[in-house]
């Protein structure tokens, strides 16, 4: 008897008891679709996290205060020191020209309330540079970004976000641009209007814009700022930029590292990956905790199966079927089960992510190693669990099994 | 025929079986010697307990003897370990038993064509071997047939074909009239008979007397032991009880 043959016939005898056997598999179906759809999800999550990480701009370092940190031993949040970095900082890194940086910006922000006439909001207000939109990744729609002469002359001019366009003015139009608004006690001009932007669930129109230097002589009043930013020109650069940074820092801060704190977009990145990565992990041994309960379901089956044939195994013996032959007899048995439960459930697990990325607004990605595993653990489930009744049925004493009732 | 014969194809000497059942010992059977001939039809007889069972299970390879000696074609198999007691059983003897002979979810000729399945037969050899046994005891027409469309006699019929699969020389066969009407049981006899004209040596376990009758020599046992040993001098024929039972029938 080959092994197509030995196939055959537990097709057949699976395909003989049809209620059962789908019963039996149905632990099987369920835990391979529960797995490729989770998978499908996580996939599909990671893949909308990455890319929305990657929207606010790659190949970024931001250099801010360690300002919350919990110190070794302590398990308490600290709240360190704000206002440590200096525009000098920012310049003194600007005039080093270092290699690997493509850009360098840096923030000062603070609340303040915005008046137009008799419309006024409360909104963050950012002093930065003016390469910001192209850091960011967040461009005018209206006007213009204000300009390295803006900078260096500290000039009063201003970019609304939309939100706060929308409420001084309504109307959101080109005839803004060029209006007088007041930010505090200082009158700025208008010269455009930031697009509509969302990163990470958040809105980024209730945000203004002007220049660092102008913030700083107008607004805050004081030399310090809170975040510098960092463009490298290749992710490969990101090290050594770090590396550097780090250094410089250090030597600013009389070398205390809890001062400050820089942060890798590739880290945010990795954070984001290994986060998802594991809800993902978590979801599949969930998942794989069915396939184990499925697998039991086979092994419980086969174990009354084995005894419900005691005779046909006492015959099959007492005609020249060897030990080995009732044992793979019994085994393929079960990993017939188990596989065709598995090719089911991926069928389902496929169709299921596809409801689910239609449904929802995830989108899921059907990933061939999660089918290829989830095929793998089915045939694996099969076989573990069908090799102790095997062994059983293979082991019956002719005699007694033929003497069975 | 049988004194023709010198080398006998069953010799067991002093055999004997010692079962346990819950710690008591019990005696299967005890010190039995004697010798199959080729071409010999051998009726075991006894009552229950009369270890012919036993008998039965060891001569069928089926089970070993305590002690004693068994020599099955001059191959002594009494310590043979069970894959090899397998594949005696696959190729040596042609088992046909009272109940349950059939895989009741397999049809006739995929119940024939087992014993040649785990002998390894290619697949078209196999066919047109199965073929031609289930024509020898003329079920062509039931092939496909399960064995809850078949009636005992041909169920039984089906399961000689079985027994013939890898031309055993050894048929042996447990009460195979037990659950038959005398008609069907001459009918299976008649398939014994013929079988044995053609040289098959068949063993044949039996509690009637006239089943028993069919076969050339009976062996009686009691108590474990070869009570008696009787030869038949004209043993009844199957053809002839078939033959008038047919003539009764178109008579009336």
């Amino acid at each position: 008897m080959n092994i197509f043959e030995k196939f055959q016939s537990a097709i057949s005898n699976v395909l003989s008891n049809k209620l059962r056997s789908f019963l039996t598999m149905l632990g099987i179906i369920i835990g391979v679709a529960a797995v490729i759809t989770m998978v499908s999800v996580g996939q599909g999550m990671r893949t909308n996290i990455t890319s929305q990480i990657q929207s606010l701009g790659s190949n970024r370092l931001t250099v801010r205060p360690g300002f919350s940190r919990v110190p070794p031993g302590t398990g308490v949040m600290q709240r360190g020191e704000m206002n440590i970095f200096t525009y000098d900082h920012y310049l003194g890194l600007l005039n080093a020209q270092i290699g690997g940086i493509k850009a360098i910006g840096a923030q000062a922000s603070t609340n303040k309330v915005i008046t137009y006439e008799k419309e006024y909001t409360r909104t963050s207000i950012i002093g930065t540079t003016p390469n910001y939109p192209d850091l960011e990744n967040f461009k005018t729609s209206m006007g213009r970004f204000f300009s390295q002469y803006d900078l260096d002359h500290m000039t009063r001019v201003v970019v609304l976000g939309q939100t706060v366009a929308e409420d001084l003015f309504g109307n959101v139009d080109s005839s803004i641009i060029g209006k007088k608004v007041k930010i505090g006690d200082v009158s700025f001009t208008i010269i455009g209007i930031m697009e509509k932007k969302t990163s990470m669930g958040m809105d980024r129109g209730d945000q203004v814009f002007i220049p660092i230097t102008t913030a700083q002589k107008r607004i805050t009043g004081n030399k310090y700022l809170q975040t510098i930013t960092v463009e490298t020109k290749t992710i490969e650069d990101m090290d050594s930029v770090s590396d550097y940074l780090n250094a410089y820092f250090l030597r600013k801060f009389d070398n205390d590292p809890d001062k400050f704190d820089i942060m890798n977009s590739q880290d945010i990145l990795d954070t984001v990956t290994n986060v998802t990565g594991s809800i993902t992990l978590f979801l599949v041994i969930i998942s794989g905790i069915s396939l184990l309960v499925g697998g039991i379901g086979i092994m419980n089956i086969m174990l009354v199966s084995v005894t419900e044939r005691t005779r046909e195994i006492g015959l099959r013996k007492a005609i020249g079927a060897k030990t080995t032959d009732i044992l793979s007899q019994f085994i393929i048995e079960a990993s017939v089960l188990s596989l065709s439960g598995g090719l089911i459930g991926i069928i389902l697990g496929i169709l299921s992510s596809l409801i689910v990325s239609k449904v929802s607004s995830w989108s899921t990605t059907i990933s061939w190693p999660s089918i290829i595993y989830a095929l793998g653990i089915s045939v694996a489930v099969g076989l573990f669990f069908g090799i102790y009744p095997a062994r059983r049925a293979s082991q019956l004493n002719p005699i007694t099994a033929l003497r069975f009732e | 025929m049988s004194e023709k014969s010198v080398t006998p194809i069953i010799d067991v000497r002093e055999l004997r079986k010692i079962y346990f059942l819950e710690k008591i010992q019990v005696k299967g059977i005890n010190n039995v010697s004697f010798q199959i001939y080729p071409g010999d039809f051998i009726s075991i007889m006894g009552p229950s307990g009369s270890g012919k069972s036993t008998l039965m299970n060891i001569l069928g390879c089926l089970d070993t003897p305590t002690s004693g000696q068994y020599f099955l074609e001059q191959e002594e198999v009494s310590h043979l370990k069970e894959n090899q007691l397998a594949t005696i059983r696959n190729r040596k003897i042609g088992f046909v038993f009272q109940n349950f002979n059939l895989l009741p979810k397999l049809n006739a000729f995929q119940n024939v064509e087992l014993p040649l399945l785990y002998a390894g037969i290619p697949k078209t050899i196999r066919r047109e071997m199965v073929n031609s046994l289930l024509e020898k005891v003329g079920l062509s027409q039931r092939k496909y047939h399960r064995p809850n469309q078949l009636s005992g006699g041909q169920i039984q019929r089906v399961a000689i074909a079985r027994a013939l699969a890898n031309n055993p020389s050894i048929i042996l066969a447990d009460e195979p009239t037990g659950n038959l009407d005398s008609r069907s049981g001459e009918e299976v006899m008649e398939v014994f008979q013929k079988l044995n004209e053609q040289g098959k040596t068949i063993i044949l376990v039996t509690h009637e007397q006239d089943i028993a009758f069919h076969s050339k020599r009976i062996l009686r046992f009691r108590d474990g032991q070869l009570e008696k040993e009787e030869h038949v001098d004209t043993p009844r024929k199957a053809e002839d009880f078939l033959q008038s039972a047919k003539e009764t029938l178109e008579a009336s």
